[in-house]
This record gives C-alpha cells, sequence and structure tokens, in this order.
C-alpha cells in the first residue's frame, strides 16, 4: 500500500492534528490552565481554517477511489469550518460555566470528532466510507445533544434524535442493499456505469430509501417530525452546530449521491421524488413556523424550510446547482449562526428562550436586537443582505436547466419566500416595535467578550458575503472542477 | 434440497417489516431499541446473502455487513447510555411519556 496517498487528504490531517492537540491539552495540562481549554481550541482551530487557504486544489482520487479531493470538496469543507469556528467561539462562554468544568473536554473533543465524519461523508465516492462518515458524525452527535446531564429536555431530545437517526440509517443501508444487488459494487463511479441505462422497479425502491434514509438527516418534510424537539432540547451551541453544519455536509454528500450514482434515473424518477419533497418541505416548514413561540423551536422550523431550499440546487443537477448550493450553505451559516449566537446570550443570561421575552429588546439591548435582524433579514432573503444573493442564485441555478417543471418549483418557492418574511419579521416587530410585557424587557447586560465576537465575524459576513462577489465566482471554478460528477447529464 | 437466494431473502424482509412495525407501535424503549437492530440485522442478512448468490467472486457485501454490525453496535451501546440517563431523570422508560416537547 502507498501510505503517501494520506498526504493527499491534507485536511482531514489538520482536523485530527487539532483533535489530538485539544485531547492532549484536556488530558496533561494542569488545573490551573484548564480554564484556557476553550480559547485554545478556538485559537488552534482558527489557525487550521486560515491554513486551508494553503491546501492544494487540484483534484486527486485515492484509496482506489474510495476518496476523493477536488477544490469543490476543499471549498465546502472550508465552510463547514467557518462554521465550526463560529459554534466554537459562542460556545467559550457557556464551555466555561461552573456546571461544564469537569466535562468541557469532552464537549470539543466531540465535536472535533463529529467535523471529521462530515469531512469524509462529503469527500467519500464509495458507499461503506459514506455510512462510516454519517455513523461518526450523527452518533458523537447524540451524544452532544445529551450533554446538559441535569435537564431532562437535553436527554429526551438526545433519545429521539438517536431513534430516528438509526431508524434512518437503517432505511438507507436497506437501500443501498438493493443497489448493491443491481451493480455487485459500492463504488459511486462503478454502480453508476452498471445500471447506465437501467431503471428498473428494484432500483427505484433503492432510490427511494436511500432518498429517505439521507432526508431524515436533512429533515426534509416527511421526515422531519425529530427536528424541532431536538432543537428545542439541545443546547444551544449544540443547535446551532445542528442546524446549519451537519445540514451542510448532508446537502453536499446527497447531491453527491444523487447526481453521480442515480443520475441515469434523473428524469424518470428522483427528479420529480426531489421535486414533491422540495414543495413539501418549504410550505409545511413555512406553516408549521408561523405557529412557534419557542425561538428555537421556531428556527427548527425555519430550518426545515431552509434545507427546501438548499434541496433546489440539488434538483437543478448541474455545476451550477452545486455552485449556489455551496454559496447558499455558506451565507446560511453566517445568518443562522447569528441568530443561534444571540439566543444563546440571552440565554446565558437570563435563561429565556420565549418569542414574548423578546418583546421591547431594542430599548435595552440594541446591539443584539440590531444582530437579530440583521440575521432575519439575511434569513428572510431581503437585499442587500446575502441571503438575498444566495436565494437568487439558488433560484437561478434551478432554472439554468430551462426546464418548465422547474420553473413552477422556482415560482412556488419564490411565494414560500414572502410566506416566511412574516414569521422572520414576527421576531423584528418584537423586539422593535412591541412594549415590554408586565415582567419588562430584558434587562440591559453586556454579553461575554467572545459572544460578541461571533456576533461581529456573522454579522459582517451577513453584510458582505453577497457583495463580495469573487466568493461566487471562486465557487462556480471549484464546482467546475467536479465535472466529473455530472458526467451522465 | 438447495437453498435459494428467495428463501433468504424473504426472512429478511419479513425481518425489517417486523423491524419498522415495532418502531410504530411498541412503547417501551428498550423494545424500540430491539425494533431497530431488527431492521440493522436484516440489513446484514441482505448483504451476505447478495454477495454469496450473485457476486460469488467478491468480498464487498461480506465487508459491508461486518462494518454494519459494529456500527450497530456502538449505536446500541450510546442509545442504552442515553435510555439509562433518561430513566435516572423520568423514572420511567415509556416513550408516551416523553411529552414535555411537543408540536
Amino acid at each position: 500500500m502507498d501510505y503517501s496517498q494520506f498526504l493527499s487528504m491534507p485536511q482531514e490531517i489538520g482536523l485530527v492534528a487539532v483533535f489530538l492537540l485539544v485531547f492532549l491539552y484536556d488530558t496533561f495540562m494542569s488545573k490551573k490552565v484548564q480554564n484556557a481549554l476553550p480559547v485554545f481550541t478556538c485559537v488552534v482551530f482558527g489557525l487550521f481554517t486560515i491554513a486551508n487557504v494553503f491546501f492544494c486544489e487540484e483534484s486527486c482520487s485515492i484509496f482506489g477511489g474510495m476518496f476523493e479531493n477536488t477544490q469543490a470538496t476543499v471549498a465546502i469543507k472550508a465552510i463547514l469550518n467557518i462554521g465550526m469556528l463560529i459554534v466554537l467561539i459562542q460556545s467559550v462562554k457557556w464551555a466555561n460555566s461552573e456546571y461544564m468544568t469537569v466535562r468541557r473536554g469532552e464537549f470539543y473533543e466531540l465535536l472535533l470528532i463529529t467535523l471529521f465524519g462530515m469531512y469524509f461523508m462529503i469527500s467519500a465516492r464509495h458507499f461503506l466510507m459514506f455510512v462510516i462518515g454519517l455513523e461518526t458524525a450523527s452518533l458523537p452527535l447524540a451524544a452532544l445533544i445529551a450533554f446538559e446531564k441535569n435537564r431532562y429536555e437535553s436527554h429526551e431530545a438526545a433519545a429521539k434524535y438517536m431513534f430516528t437517526a438509526i431508524f434512518s440509517s437503517a432505511i438507507f443501508m436497506m437501500g443501498l442493499s438493493f443497489v448493491y444487488a443491481l451493480s455487485g459494487s459500492l463504488y459511486f463511479s462503478d454502480i453508476a456505469a452498471m445500471i447506465f441505462g437501467e431503471s428498473s422497479t428494484l432500483l427505484i425502491v433503492a432510490l427511494a430509501f436511500v432518498i429517505a434514509g439521507v432526508g431524515f438527516k436533512l429533515s426534509l418534510v416527511p421526515f422531519h417530525l425529530w427536528t424541532a424537539d431536538v432543537y428545542q432540547g439541545a443546547p444551544t451551541p449544540v443547535t446551532g452546530y445542528l442546524s446549519v453544519i451537519s445540514k451542510g455536509a448532508a446537502a453536499f454528500g446527497f447531491m453527491v449521491i444523487l447526481v453521480q450514482v442515480f443520475g441515469s434515473v434523473y428524469t424518470v424518477a428522483w427528479k420529480w421524488m426531489m421535486y414533491a419533497l422540495i414543495v413539501l418541505t418549504i410550505i409545511l416548514g413555512n406553516l408549521f413556523a408561523i405557529r412557534q413561540r419557542n425561538m428555537k423551536r421556531f428556527l427548527a422550523f425555519s430550518s426545515v424550510s431552509q434545507a427546501g431550499y438548499i434541496m433546489l440546487g440539488v434538483v437543478a443537477a448541474n455545476e451550477m446547482g452545486l455552485a449556489s448550493l455551496m454559496y447558499y450553505v455558506l451565507v446560511y451559516v453566517l445568518s443562522n449562526l447569528a441568530a443561534f449566537g444571540v439566543i444563546g446570550a440571552i440565554e446565558n443570561k437570563t435563561g429565556k428562550v420565549m418569542m414574548s421575552d423578546y418583546d421591547g429588546l431594542r430599548s435595552t439591548n440594541p446591539w443584539l436586537s440590531f444582530a437579530m435582524m440583521l440575521a432575519m433579514f439575511s434569513l428572510a432573503g431581503i437585499p442587500p443582505f446575502a441571503g438575498f444573493f444566495s436565494k437568487f442564485f439558488i433560484f437561478a441555478g434551478a432554472l439554468s436547466t430551462g426546464d418548465v417543471a422547474l420553473y413552477v418549483l422556482v415560482l412556488i418557492a419564490l411565494l414560500n419566500t414572502i410566506i416566511s418574511l412574516y414569521y422572520y419579521l414576527l421576531v423584528v416587530k418584537a423586539m422593535f416595535i412591541n412594549k415590554p410585557g408586565e415582567n419588562g424587557a430584558i434587562e440591559t447586560f453586556k454579553s461575554a467578550c467572545s459572544e460578541r465576537l461571533a456576533m461581529i465575524v456573522c454579522v459582517l459576513g451577513i453584510m458582505l458575503v453577497g457583495i463580495v462577489s469573487c466568493i461566487y465566482t471562486y465557487l462556480v471554478d471549484a464546482a467546475e472542477t467536479s465535472s466529473a460528477l455530472f458526467n451522465i447529464f | 434440497m438447495d437453498l435459494t437466494l428467495l428463501m433468504y431473502l424473504i426472512p429478511s424482509l419479513i425481518m425489517f417489516c417486523c423491524g419498522v412495525y415495532g418502531f410504530i407501535t411498541r412503547k417501551n424503549m428498550i423494545a424500540i431499541l430491539i425494533s431497530l437492530e431488527l431492521m440493522l440485522n436484516a440489513v446484514d442478512i441482505n448483504f451476505v446473502v447478495f454477495n454469496r448468490f450473485l457476486f460469488p467472486g467478491e468480498m464487498e457485501g461480506m465487508f459491508f455487513s461486518l462494518f454494519a454490525i459494529a456500527i450497530a453496535a456502538a449505536e446500541t451501546a450510546l442509545v442504552i447510555a442515553i435510555i439509562i440517563n433518561v430513566f435516572r431523570m423520568a423514572k420511567n422508560i415509556d416513550i408516551r411519556e416523553l411529552t414535555k416537547m411537543k408540536f
């Protein structure tokens, strides 16, 4: 075996190095400096994120084609790194609370391992590798959700997450066994070659199982029932992580599977399956979000409908779809984490998470309400914030195929943007227009310096990412390097 | 009598469907976990049987089921830990009682 192949996966090696450093620090450093562990993790991971710029960008395929790095995978991993860094900075305050002291190290180690699993999901070109990546990502997440040992909701959420996660992976693997029966291989490219031109019933069933399995992870609508409970029960930094990073990685992996493996049944089958899922996801996600009063549940349903928008890039099934999917994930990471940053800061200080608690927030905490307002505007897609551009590109990507059916789909998505505007503005209204309730508004407080730093990064991102056009150009170039995925079309 | 492919696939399918049925109808969390294990084991049988009958020259399906067994074991360990935690907090492992958060 050629061990120099490992050098072709610099991002994975870097992440393992970060993990080992954090682990050694946690295990061997004296009690006195243990309090610096969160800051240490942020710094090391920050350096790693910056180092991403220098990683090689030529495509390579290693381990007999099981693992592939292209410029597109490097780009999506860099996007996930940015999100991870923001989550790490946000969680410093929470991790330094007295109650977390003994288990702080585990929190960071588990977080880094889930990210490692997601890297494998993104780069895998073999189903065994993909399944291992998926499980490496989802098992530690269940432990993270159950992290607040003395809070009952945390355990309830973990139980719900774990049962649905195992159920979905069982369904997913059942689909894989059918795919294996049809093709005799688990390599993406071999399967695609074997099932080319075939559209047997077994293939369609396998496709439906695979879509259902990954749909659970992405919380597409018939499979979304766990989302709100888990988001509400999990600790807020973990909720933020769950809603953006794991969703982004799953979306990219999903697109690779659908396009590369099942590309030959695009028009016959999965275009229409995804079509139905997207319509349901966007509409039901929006309708359920309207009636939520808990901020975390509200953001859960908003993220369900955002997942529908992300899937528009998948259904386009071309380079432009891939580029706008990555761009959408980037913008979604920034705007959702800005919202979770504000929620987490308020929850850390006062323990309040209901929307009615936010009444009159502007008069007491103007900067927090400003950050929250920008996040809501960006999620709703109001120009000139980044959310507008990401929605624009994802619609443009879906339309670039010139398919009439997709025009209708984009119209439906567009109408739903207006509905979503209503509930995003409810939060803005609570903060800026509503009079404080009888208990008065949340008192003025100074959020921790780490929380402010994370919020500043997010807010700058929301304002600049849309305007700095070279980001999108870079992602388009990156997507072009993965054009091998789209050979079948 | 020679065993054919179908003779393995039908029990595995029945196992899978029993698992889905149990997952939906069972109230005890341990019973739900057992149903999930049934589903995962049905997948393993499928892989091994397809490998043995359709592609006897290769080992890919066998390897997949080996890994799937390991993953299933890890999942079980984690779920048991979570169930114990839930039991400590709620003194109950009835899934109908996990209703603090809904809608």
